[in-house]
């Protein structure tokens, strides 16, 4: 019998259930788009048919790094920029476990941003959504590595003197294999966006774009987005590396004009992910290692057999 | 007529083959039934550069490389003919043989490749005048010649064994065996014609004048040669580590290797990732998912993995952490061995923070507290660190084969399976209290996985409530802290009652003078302390290995029976000695220190030296690279 009978259950699961039944209440400002990003799990989880305990979400810090605090599965409340090298060594300890990271665009573009393009490079079985508002909420606004540039803050008085960093053609270059960007402002997209994400075998990047109420007023998140499937003005093939890339250039190239396009960018189906890599050279086990833990009758080698070569 | 020990220096330029060639012979001298001890110098280069290894061999234990040495092998530098090269560091191919002149004794053997070493360098420094002086005895020999009429010129180091083996008059059957383990076809074929032209051609055209040969000894159970580094990756292998995460940085790098050669095999995963803080946060991530894990680095890197230990301490996330010092500050010195980083890994990490330090002082402590470190962290739920040294890491070591035939250890300590889980506190809304402080014995409330049923928490490097929420409650924050750092005094009592052997002592129980160390010197100071009671003297030595907790009664005691103590380690500000004072705020006035920090490790004689001009009062410093610094007062 499996030691962790939390996954892979079958059997109805109600969205309430990702709800902490008492505290903690959301601490975020009414109008944050954070909530969009929260109902947009809740909502996806149970229709791809994960229960609570079979999902370890992995935050960052700031606003973005509750979020599994209000939704209720195992979760790893983790440090500044850290969420992706523990989440993945959680999925690499444990195949079996549903693996999602989240983090805000400082976390996971400015301090985390070496753990970002190793972690798309390797293509981890995880899925990472990102809440970029272009700028730091819970330390008080200060200018974000997605601010767009001229953008004025505590920190940079006189206007940033950077180009905002492009989030997806980033991750298309660092090699992740699925890689879109929704919004806060359109719940459907979203919740269908991450359904996808999850069950992609390979690194899932969503750069979701949320608004900021209180310190990023003049952001333009709040226009109007055209979803890229839909329009018939972008018409490109989501698994053409180049075509991807350059709608990421144009969609990059407008966000802070206040075009805003959202959608799949580039999915990539046919590229095994790291683990399936790791496997095929020999380096990953058969099983979740954490089994072998209750396993009593696994037989667990000594160093005792390996010294012959010492002798 | 076999000698007392023989301690024999190969010398050459980085890439030589100098390591795969002495680790060979320290084999071969280690089954002709002696105990040898082998000592490493290299500079951070990759192909030239003067480097040596040191094997030292005696039909008794060995447990420091010894004061000198009394062979020298000088096989000159091959890397040194590259003109690019030369015009950095000058023309090195001479510095094998001349640059270790200073330590060699008083009637030592000399060879050195004439093929490589020419006659006009050597008459540069004055060899045959140094050699009348001191009573050497040289042998030049054209090994690159030899080697190069049989195979190729690379093989040099195989006619220096030969060559060796002939002026001690050794048996070749231990090296033989040896080759055909390591090589086969032609190129064993070529390595053996070799091996018996160079043996033979001594045996023949030389006359011995020279007493050095090689010692004879026996052992009675079987022995294996390891290092530190391979004893640390062995206790986590039985430990049941399955999981390590690490970015290469000497010396870390050799724990890191082995494992990595080692898990593909054993059903465990390996990474090398972008960097350490990633790695310490792998570590942290895998054993949160259930899987024993650990990380590692050297002082550079370990700097970077202060954030993920201090983030395993407030989750509570058993880790283990090899910290492996070289000296410092900042890159410093990468392949010289340094005792400088305890107190930057005792207290790394912000906020009230505590960790378990061990420093082991010999490959089988390195074993030991390797899978102690293991036990603490998984029954604790607190990182654990190993904290050793270049030294230690790369010296190989003899040891009873019988010592590593113990079971493995792969239980998660304080972790739940399902059915424990469901007996467990869980609040109103089913999430289960893991951080409970009600009903935590030894400040330990036992742990879930995610993934398990009924065991859903949230972790968090925030002060958190016991289902992991996020918490500032004044109340909540006191019982949380008190109880994690409550983990320290258990572990404290539990060290001291079943693994006192941490600490060990020495020489003459009631002598009133006392030598304490700690970590990779124990060795020499065990050697100078026999070393000063076979001298008359009554001397008594301790080697502590447990950092934090700090073993306070026994320090203690220790002191107390003392009159006067000399702290002996390998840095300049005297940082054991002034833990000692901070943990147990007195002594001050008893403790003397000795200190090393010139990039190599004591050599008991040292050790002599500076106990002799402490005791005495004498107002000098020793003559070696090595600092008295006066007792401070309380």
């Amino acid at each position: 019998m499996s030691a962790f009978n939390a996954i892979g259950e079958e059997r109805e699961i109600d969205r309430d259930e990702f709800t902490p039944g008492i505290e903690p209440q959301p601490t975020w400002c009414p109008g944050c788009g954070d909530f969009g990003v929260l109902k947009a799990l809740k909502q996806a989880l149970p229709e791809v048919g994960k229960t609570p305990e079979e999902v370890l979400t992995v935050t960052g810090i700031g606003c973005s790094g509750k979020l599994n605090s209000y939704l209720d599965t195992y979760g790893f409340h983790t440090i500044h920029g850290r969420s992706l090298p523990v989440a993945r060594a959680a999925k690499l300890a444990n195949t079996d476990l549903e693996v999602i990271a989240a983090g805000g665009d400082g976390d996971g573009y400015g301090i985390g941003g070496n753990h970002f393009i190793h972690s798309a490079r390797e293509n981890h079985d995880m899925t990472y959504i990102v809440f970029n508002n272009e700028i730091f909420g819970l330390t008080k606004g200060q200018t974000s590595p997605t601010s767009p540039k001229g953008h004025k803050s505590k920190t940079q008085p006189s206007g940033s003197a950077k180009t905002p960093l492009r989030p997806l053609s980033l991750s298309l270059n660092a090699g992740a294999s699925y890689i879109a960007r929704t919004a806060a402002v359109n719940p459907n997209q979203a919740k269908e966006i991450i359904k996808e994400a999850i069950e992609h075998d390979g690194f899932a990047h969503i750069d979701f774009l949320t608004q900021c109420p209180t310190w990023n007023k003049d952001a333009r998140q709040y226009v109007p987005y055209i979803d890229v499937q839909e329009s018939d003005d972008y018409d490109f093939d989501v698994t053409d590396r180049r075509e991807a890339a350059e709608m990421m250039h144009e969609t990059e190239d407008v966000l802070n004009e206040g075009t805003v396009l959202t959608g799949r960018y580039y999915v990539d189906d046919d590229r095994p992910s790291y683990q399936q890599e790791k496997a095929a050279v020999g380096e990953m086990p058969d099983e979740p290692l954490a089994e072998r833990y209750f396993d009593d009758d696994a037989e667990w080698e000594r160093s005792y057999d390996l010294l012959e070569r010492h002798t | 007529m076999s000698s007392d020990e023989l301690i024999w220096r190969i010398a050459g330029g980085s890439g030589d083959g100098i390591d795969s060639t002495s680790q060979n012979f320290a084999k071969a001298l280690m089954r002709s039934g002696l105990d040898v001890f082998t000592h490493r110098h290299y500079p951070s280069r990759i192909r030239g550069g003067h480097t040596y290894v040191e094997i030292r061999a005696a039909d008794h234990e060995v447990q420091s490389r010894g004061d000198g040495y009394n062979f020298l092998l000088a096989l000159g530098d091959s890397f040194a003919r590259n003109p690019q090269e030369e015009a950095y560091y000058g023309n090195e191919e001479i510095k094998p043989l001349s640059e270790n002149l200073d330590d060699l004794r008083e009637g030592g053997i000399i060879v050195y490749d004439e093929g490589l070493i020419g006659e006009e360098d050597v008459a540069d420094i004055d060899l045959e005048a140094r050699a009348e002086e001191n009573n050497w005895h040289v042998f030049p020999m054209d090994l690159r010649g030899l080697a190069r009429e049989h195979g190729r010129e690379v093989m040099r180091n195989t006619a220096g064994v030969g060559v060796t083996a002939a002026l001690l008059e050794m048996d070749l059957d231990h090296i033989e065996d040896l080759m055909s383990d390591a090589m086969g076809g032609d190129v064993l074929e070529s390595n053996l014609e070799i091996l018996h032209e160079a043996y033979d051609t001594v045996a023949e055209e030389y006359d011995f004048d020279h007493d050095l040969r090689a010692p004879e000894g026996s052992h009675e159970t079987e022995q294996a040669l390891l290092s530190g580094s391979n004893a640390i990756a062995y206790g986590a292998i039985d430990a049941g580590c399955r999981f390590i995460a690490g970015y290469p940085m000497t010396p870390w790098t050799d724990v890191f290797t082995i494992l990595s050669q080692n898990f593909p095999d054993m059903g465990g995963v390996s990474e090398q990732v972008e960097d350490e803080i990633a790695a310490a946060a792998l570590a942290v991530g895998a054993s949160h998912a259930g899987a024993k894990a650990m990380s590692g680095s050297s002082g550079g890197g370990f700097a970077l993995m202060s954030e993920p230990l201090g983030l395993a301490e407030m989750t509570e996330t058993p880790i283990v952490l090899v910290e492996s010092m070289r000296a410092g500050p900042s890159t410093g010195m990468p392949t010289k061995p340094e005792q400088g980083d305890l107190e930057f890994v005792l207290y790394t990490s912000q906020g009230d923070s505590s960790r378990v330090v061990f420093a082991p002082g010999n490959i089988e402590e390195a074993y030991d507290q390797t899978r102690l470190a293991f036990k603490i962290a998984w029954d604790y739920q607190i990182p654990t660190i190993i904290i050793y040294d270049q030294k230690l890491s790369g010296e190989n070591t003899n040891v009873d084969v019988e010592f590593f035939d113990r079971e493995p250890e792969p239980d998660l300590g304080s972790t739940m399976t399902e059915e424990e889980l469901r007996e467990a506190a869980h609040d109103a809304s089913g999430k289960f209290k893991r951080f409970n402080y009600d009903d935590a014995e030894k400040g330990v409330s036992p742990r879930s996985l995610p993934g398990q049923q009924g065991g859903r928490f949230l972790a968090t490097g925030n002060e958190h409530s016991p289902v992991g929420h996020i918490s500032e409650d004044p109340d909540n924050r006191v019982f949380q802290m008190d109880r994690r750092l409550e983990k320290l005094d258990h572990i404290r009592e539990e060290l001291t009652e079943e693994h006192a052997s941490n600490q060990t002592t020495f020489g003459d129980e009631t002598a009133e003078y006392g030598i304490i160390t700690w970590g990779s010197s124990q060795g020499a100071v065990a050697e100078a302390v026999e070393r000063l009671n076979g001298n008359g003297y009554a001397v008594k030595g301790l080697s502590v290995s447990d950092m934090m907790p700090f073993p306070e009664a026994e320090v203690t005691d220790f002191l107390e029976s003392v009159d006067e103590a000399m702290v002996v380690e390998m840095n300049a500000t005297a940082q054991f000695r002034g833990l000692i004072q901070k943990e147990l705020g007195r002594f001050g006035d008893k403790m003397t220190s000795l200190l090393k920090y010139n990039g190599n490790p004591f050599e008991p004689a040292e050790i002599v030296e500076g106990y002799e001009v402490n005791l005495e009062g004498e107002d000098r410093q020793p003559s070696a690279q090595v600092r008295i610094e006066p007792a401070a007062g309380d």
